[in-house]
């Protein structure tokens, strides 16, 4: 993961609209590295889709350079463009299959475009259909396909022409939960078995999470925020990205909850965080015990980002008052907690800025 | 009626409205997808989209289009002569009759593209397919099952222009209708050629729903 295998320099995509004219692209600079899986989240209309669809120029351009596996496209003519889109695959949220092919003839119509040998054609079908376990639905026409299999078909094609690049918009927002597991899992292989730089697009923070080695978070346009997918949970700096952390885990209590809690606890809250090497409950229990303070869990959750535990648990502390401000002075500072006071003196629940800094 | 009486120009106007209609059918049928794909590419923001091009287009089949046939008839005469050398006569018609069905048709297949998923264009291009590739393997065989019930509506407006051949010498079995029926005060012979004419509506319907059935692949 040294290379960047796309690159975006001051990208703008202005579409002249009836009255005024959408800016759905604004100065982005971005690089996706070969070999990762990158996401771009974003709420709905914030320019995700747009931008995709310039890495592969089906949109040109306002300003800016796209530059691909080396290549910079946006001064290309079409006709040279095309060989250029034929080596990105791309699968999208209605999987838009040829409703007038079978599962096969569709993997095949990128293989005849590129004008690929019919012998040749039909032994990448088979190989292809077999990588996404559709092989006994060769002849079968889409509209008996159920999503998630319309969805692995869509994957299929995408690869067929053996692309470097797979671009993925919203391509399991129209599946439920256990198909949308299957294919982010699917897509995992396509980046692990066959070495291909996926650039997934997302509103679904499960799918990020799920998935994505590194991200970029798309607010009207602008990219606000770039990182490793578990720093930019752990650290969101800016409001749209702690939106997404918060709608997407639930641990931290929303000033409602924690109204709620304090009615039903009165004792000292403290918020604890899980950190990334995982040592958070081990650590609590023996700096629990080395204070000789009792706690309780009243609120939270843990999950995993990118294969390591994040998420924060709230706690109910009882035991002696001097015990109890020691404890919560070791651990804001050694563990980044946060001390929300008690119901009788409350604190406020930290801002998304101040969101565990401690490693 | 007498078939021994009237056999024989029956026969002669059944072979003038084939060759009026499968004329027609066929190449007002191409002008039509021709104009409708026309329309429908260039559109702007489409595929091949160019507001010149679409507003040429556009216009001409809003113009012609509405014109009652046995007008258009009239009007084009001077084309008429220079194309095929007469304006009179079954082969006059045919030629009116293939440019108005191809004007009427360009409609009907242009409704039916912009029906179409855009989606599925977007994945083609995304495949790197030339516009033209993209309008013969993606417009038309995903909108075939619509093209063909247009296609068979199509047909009976076709029908129904050929009747008016009789006005300039076209013959047709609605010539025939007119000259032996309703002029001979004959309502039974008129009858027959209705009934004549239901069936061969009705059979051309059935074909066209049974086509387009197995062009759905549901
Ligand atoms: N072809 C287009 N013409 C005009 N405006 C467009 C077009 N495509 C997208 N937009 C506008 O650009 C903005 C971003 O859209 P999009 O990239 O689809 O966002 P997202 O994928 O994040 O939902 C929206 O305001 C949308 O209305
Ligand atoms: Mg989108």
């Amino acid at each position: 993961m040294t290379e960047a295998i796309i690159s975006l320099r001051g990208v703008s995509k202005v579409f002249p609209g009836r009255r005024a004219a959408v800016t759905a692209v604004d100065d982005v600079d971005l690089d996706v590295y070969e070999g990762e899986i990158f996401g771009v989240i974003g709420y709905s209309g914030a320019g995700k889709s747009t931008l995709v669809r310039l890495i592969n120029a089906l949109e040109h351009t306002t300003s800016g350079t796209v530059t691909v596996a080396g290549t910079d496209i946006t001064k290309l003519r079409e006709r040279r463009l095309r060989p250029v889109r034929a080596g990105i695959g791309m699968i999208f949220q209605q999987f838009n299959l040829l409703a007038s092919r079978t599962v096969a003839g569709n993997v095949a119509y990128p293989l005849r475009v590129a004008g690929v040998k019919r012998a040749e054609r039909e032994a990448r079908v088979a190989e292809l259909l077999d990588f996404v376990g559709l092989t006994d639905k060769a002849g079968v026409y889409p509209s008996k396909l159920s999503g998630g299999q319309k969805q692995r078909v869509g994957i299929a094609r995408a690869l067929a022409t053996s692309p470097r690049i797979l671009l993925a918009d919203e391509s399991t927002s129209a599946l439920d939960p256990e198909t949308t597991a299957d294919v982010l899992g699917l897509l995992r292989r396509v980046n692990a078995e066959l070495g291909i730089t996926i650039v997934v697009i997302t509103h679904e923070m499960d799918v990020v999470r799920a998935l994505c080695h590194r991200i970029a978070v798309m607010e009207r346009g602008r990219v606000v925020e770039v990182g490793d997918a578990y720093q930019v949970f752990a650290n969101p700096t800016h409001a749209a990205t702690a939106r997404f952390v918060g709608s997407s885990l639930h641990d931290v209590p929303t000033p409602e909850i924690l109204e709620r809690l304090r009615r039903r606890h009165d004792g000292r809250l403290v918020l604890m965080r899980m950190q990334s090497d995982g040592g958070a409950s081990g650590y609590l229990t023996s700096t629990l015990r080395e204070h000789g303070v009792e706690g309780t869990i009243i609120y939270g959750g843990i999950t995993e980002i990118g294969e390591r535990p994040f998420g924060s648990l709230t706690l109910e502390l009882v035991g002696e008052q001097a015990d109890v401000e020691r404890f919560v002075a070791d651990v804001t500072v050694r563990a980044g907690a946060s001390d929300l006071g008690t119901a009788a003196a409350p604190r406020p629940l930290p801002r998304h800025d101040e969101r565990g800094s401690v490693r | 009626m007498s078939w021994e009486r009237y056999g024989d120009a029956f026969l002669l106007a059944l072979g003038q409205t084939g060759y009026m209609v499968l004329w027609t059918m066929l190449l007002g049928g191409l002008l039509g997808l021709a104009l409708g794909i026309g329309l429908y590419v260039t559109r702007p923001g489409n595929l091949l989209g160019n507001r010149g091009g679409f507003s040429v287009l556009n216009v001409a089949v809003n113009i012609i289009r509405p014109i009652p046939f046995i007008i258009f008839l009239t009007a084009i005469y001077p084309l008429t002569r220079l194309v095929v050398g007469t304006t009179i006569g079954t082969e006059a018609v045919t030629f009116a009759m293939i440019l108005m069905a191809g004007f009427a048709f360009s409609r009907l297949v242009e409704q039916n593209l912009v029906n179409l998923d855009p989606g599925v264009i977007e994945a083609a291009r995304a495949m790197g397919a030339s516009p033209w590739r993209i309008i013969l393997t993606v417009l038309i065989p995903e909108a075939l099952a619509p093209l063909i019930l247009g296609y068979t509506f199509l047909f009976v407006g076709v029908l129904d222009m050929s009747a008016m051949a009789g006005y300039v010498g076209g013959g047709g079995i609605g010539d025939f209708a007119i000259v032996y029926g309703y002029r001979q005060f004959d309502w039974p012979l008129t009858a027959f050629v209705v009934v004549v004419i239901i069936v061969i509506v009705q059979a051309a319907q059935l074909l066209g729903n049974s086509l387009a059935r197995r062009a759905l692949h549901r």
